[in-house]
C-alpha cells in the first residue's frame, strides 16, 4: 500500500532529479522550443517540495492536488497547466483514502494522463510528454521499475518524430531528430516513483 | 555572453522595479507580477488585461495606460504568466463592466488564460477573450497549434483599448478585438538568434551568412533558412507572404517591428522597402509605426504586420493613448 509519505517522497525525488537535470532539459528545449523547460520545471518542483515541507497533507490525494496547484501557480508556460493538471487530476482520482494500492494508483494516474491529453489536445506520437506518460501508465501493472523503463524508452522514441503539438510544431519537419523535452521531464517524474519506492 | 543583469533568476523582478521607478502612472506589484494603471478600476469601463512571457518589451507592460491596456501580467522570460497573476489583474481592473483577456496563440498562454478565466468567473468577474493569431509563417492545419500571435497584438490592444475607453460594452470591445485580429497578418525574419538569461547562449545557431525566415518572438527558429538577403529582398518575401493570404481593399496600418537587436537606422531603411512593395501591390497605407514594439530580447531582425482598417478601426487607432511604449494625442 502507498501512503501520503510515499507521495511526498515521490515529489521530493522528482524535485531533486529535475534540479539535477535542469540544464539538460533546457538544452533539449533550445533547438526546438525556447530554452526554458528546465528552469521552469525547476522553479515549480522546488516550490512543490518547499510547500510539502511547510504543509504535510495526510492523504495521497491531498499531496498530489497540493503539488498540482503549486505547479500551476509557479511554472507558467504550457508545462505549468499540463503538469499541474496531471497531478491534480491524479490526486482527485485517489479520493480521500489514507492509503491506496498500486492498482488504484495506476488507475488514478491514467485518469490524470487522460486529463492532460484533453487539456493539451495531444495524442501519442505527437512528440509531447504523452509519449512518455502513456507507456509508463501501461507498464505500471508490472511495477514502478517497468514504468520507469517504459517512460525512458518513450522519451527516447520521440527523437525521430515530427512535432504536431506545442511550440516545436511550429518547426514542422525541422523538429525531427530532437528528443522532446516534455517527454524527457515526464520520464524523470516516473523515475521519481521508482525512487520513492526504493527501486 | 555579457548581459546587463545581476543574476538570471531576478531579471524579471529587477526590470519591474526599474519600470515602477520610471513610470509613476503605473502601479507595479513586483512580487505578484501585475502591472496596473494607477486610476483602475475606471467606473463603467471594460478592463483590458493581457500578458505573456517577458522579453518582448515594451509588450505588454509598456502598453498599460489610458487608451490601451488596464493591466498586464509579465511571466518569466518567454514563459506565459500563471493564472494567479491574471485573476489578480482582472480583479484590480474590473469595475463591474467585465474584463477582456487578450491572449497570444501559444499553448502556454492559452492554457493559463483559460484557467484564469474560470477562476475569475468564479469570483463573479465577467470575462471575454480575444485570441491573437496573425503569424502567416505557421499555417493552420489539423496538425499544428495554428498560427502564432505576434505583432497584431499591438493593434488589438490599442484599438480594443480605445473602444473600452469610450465606454463600449464588453461584447462590443471583444468583437472589435476579434475584428482587428482577423484583419491582421504578420511575418518575421531573424538575422541572429536571441540569448535568454537562463541559458546564457544563443537559443539556436544561425551562421553569419544566413537568415531565418518565418520566426516567432520566442527565439524559436523559423520555418526556413536562406543565404543572407538585402533589405529589399526581405521586404519582398515578408510582405509577399502576408499578401498571399489577404487582399486588402481598405487601407492598412503598417507595423515595421524590430526584434530588439536591430538599430532604427536599419528598421527605417527596411520600412522604405516595405512601403515600396505595398505601393507596387497597390495597397494603400493609413499609418505606419516603426520601432521595437514586440521584441525577442536581443534578436536581430524584424517583423512586418499589416492590419486592414475601416473608418471605425482607424478612428479608434488614432484615439489618444498614454502608455510607456505608445503615446499620442494626450
Amino acid at each position: 500500500m502507498l501512503d501520503a509519505d510515499f507521495f511526498r517522497r515521490w515529489m521530493t525525488a522528482t524535485a531533486a532529479s529535475v534540479d539535477r537535470e535542469a540544464e539538460r532539459l533546457t538544452a533539449l528545449d533550445s533547438p526546438i522550443g525556447d530554452a526554458d523547460h528546465g528552469s521552469n520545471l525547476q522553479r515549480g518542483f522546488t516550490a512543490v517540495a518547499a510547500e510539502l515541507e511547510k504543509e504535510a497533507p495526510q492523504t495521497p490525494g491531498a499531496v498530489l492536488t497540493l503539488a498540482g496547484r503549486q505547479l500551476i501557480s509557479t511554472v507558467g508556460g504550457a508545462s505549468g497547466p499540463l503538469y499541474g493538471t496531471l497531478l491534480r487530476r491524479t490526486g482527485k482520482a485517489l479520493g480521500e483514502a489514507s492509503e491506496v494500492s498500486e492498482d488504484q494508483f495506476a488507475q488514478a494516474l491514467r485518469a490524470g494522463v487522460d486529463a492532460v491529453m484533453t487539456l493539451g489536445g495531444a495524442a501519442p506520437g505527437d512528440k509531447t510528454m504523452i509519449d512518455a506518460l502513456v507507456p509508463a501508465v501501461d507498464a505500471l501493472g508490472d511495477g514502478f521499475t517497468a514504468a520507469r523503463a517504459a517512460a525512458e524508452e518513450g522519451a527516447l522514441a520521440t527523437t525521430p518524430l515530427q512535432a504536431r503539438k506545442g511550440r516545436a510544431s511550429y518547426l514542422g519537419e525541422r523538429s525531427i531528430g530532437h528528443q522532446d523535452p516534455g517527454a524527457t521531464s515526464s520520464a524523470l517524474l516516473i523515475a521519481g516513483l521508482a525512487e520513492a519506492h526504493g527501486e | 555572453m555579457k548581459m546587463l543583469i545581476n543574476v538570471a533568476e531576478t531579471v524579471v523582478a529587477d526590470a519591474l522595479r526599474g519600470m515602477a521607478a520610471a513610470h509613476p502612472d503605473l502601479v507595479i506589484d513586483v512580487d505578484k507580477r501585475v502591472i496596473v494603471r494607477r486610476d483602475a478600476p475606471v467606473a463603467g469601463k471594460v478592463g483590458l488585461v493581457s500578458g505573456g512571457g517577458s522579453g518582448h518589451e515594451p509588450l505588454h507592460g509598456g502598453f498599460v495606460g489610458p487608451g490601451m491596456l488596464s493591466a498586464a501580467c509579465p511571466g518569466e522570460v518567454f514563459t506565459s504568466p500563471v493564472p494567479d497573476q491574471m485573476v489578480r489583474a482582472a480583479a484590480a481592473v474590473d469595475s463591474g463592466a467585465g474584463v477582456l483577456f487578450i491572449v497570444k496563440n501559444y499553448t502556454g498562454d492559452v492554457l493559463n488564460f483559460d484557467m484564469a478565466a474560470e477562476l475569475a468567473e468564479d469570483e463573479g468577474i465577467q470575462i471575454a477573450k480575444v485570441l491573437v493569431n496573425d503569424d502567416v509563417a505557421v499555417t493552420d492545419s489539423l496538425y499544428t497549434a495554428g498560427r502564432r500571435g505576434t505583432g497584431a497584438t499591438l493593434f488589438v490592444e490599442k484599438i480594443a483599448g480605445a473602444a473600452a475607453d469610450e465606454g463600449q460594452p464588453l461584447e462590443r470591445v471583444e468583437a472589435i478585438g476579434r475584428q482587428v485580429n482577423e484583419n491582421a497578418r504578420s511575418f518575421g525574419v531573424a538575422l541572429s538568434a536571441c540569448t535568454t538569461p537562463a541559458k546564457g547562449s544563443p537559443t539556436f545557431d544561425l551562421p553569419p551568412g544566413e537568415l531565418e525566415l518565418g520566426i516567432g518572438i520566442h527565439g524559436e527558429p523559423g520555418r526556413e533558412r536562406r543565404a543572407m538577403m538585402t533589405s529589399g529582398e526581405i521586404a519582398d518575401v515578408a510582405v509577399g507572404a502576408i499578401l498571399d493570404g489577404m487582399s486588402p481593399r481598405n487601407p492598412v496600418l503598417v507595423l515595421v517591428n524590430g526584434m530588439g537587436g536591430t538599430p532604427l537606422l536599419e528598421l527605417y531603411g527596411f520600412n522604405a522597402e516595405v512601403q515600396r512593395v505595398l505601393a507596387e501591390r497597390g495597397v494603400a497605407v493609413a499609418h505606419t509605426l516603426v520601432g521595437n514594439y514586440v521584441t525577442s530580447l536581443d534578436m536581430a531582425g524584424a517583423s512586418v504586420t499589416l492590419c486592414q482598417v475601416d473608418e471605425e478601426l482607424l478612428r479608434l487607432w488614432n484615439a489618444p493613448v498614454k502608455t510607456p511604449g505608445l503615446r499620442w494625442g494626450m
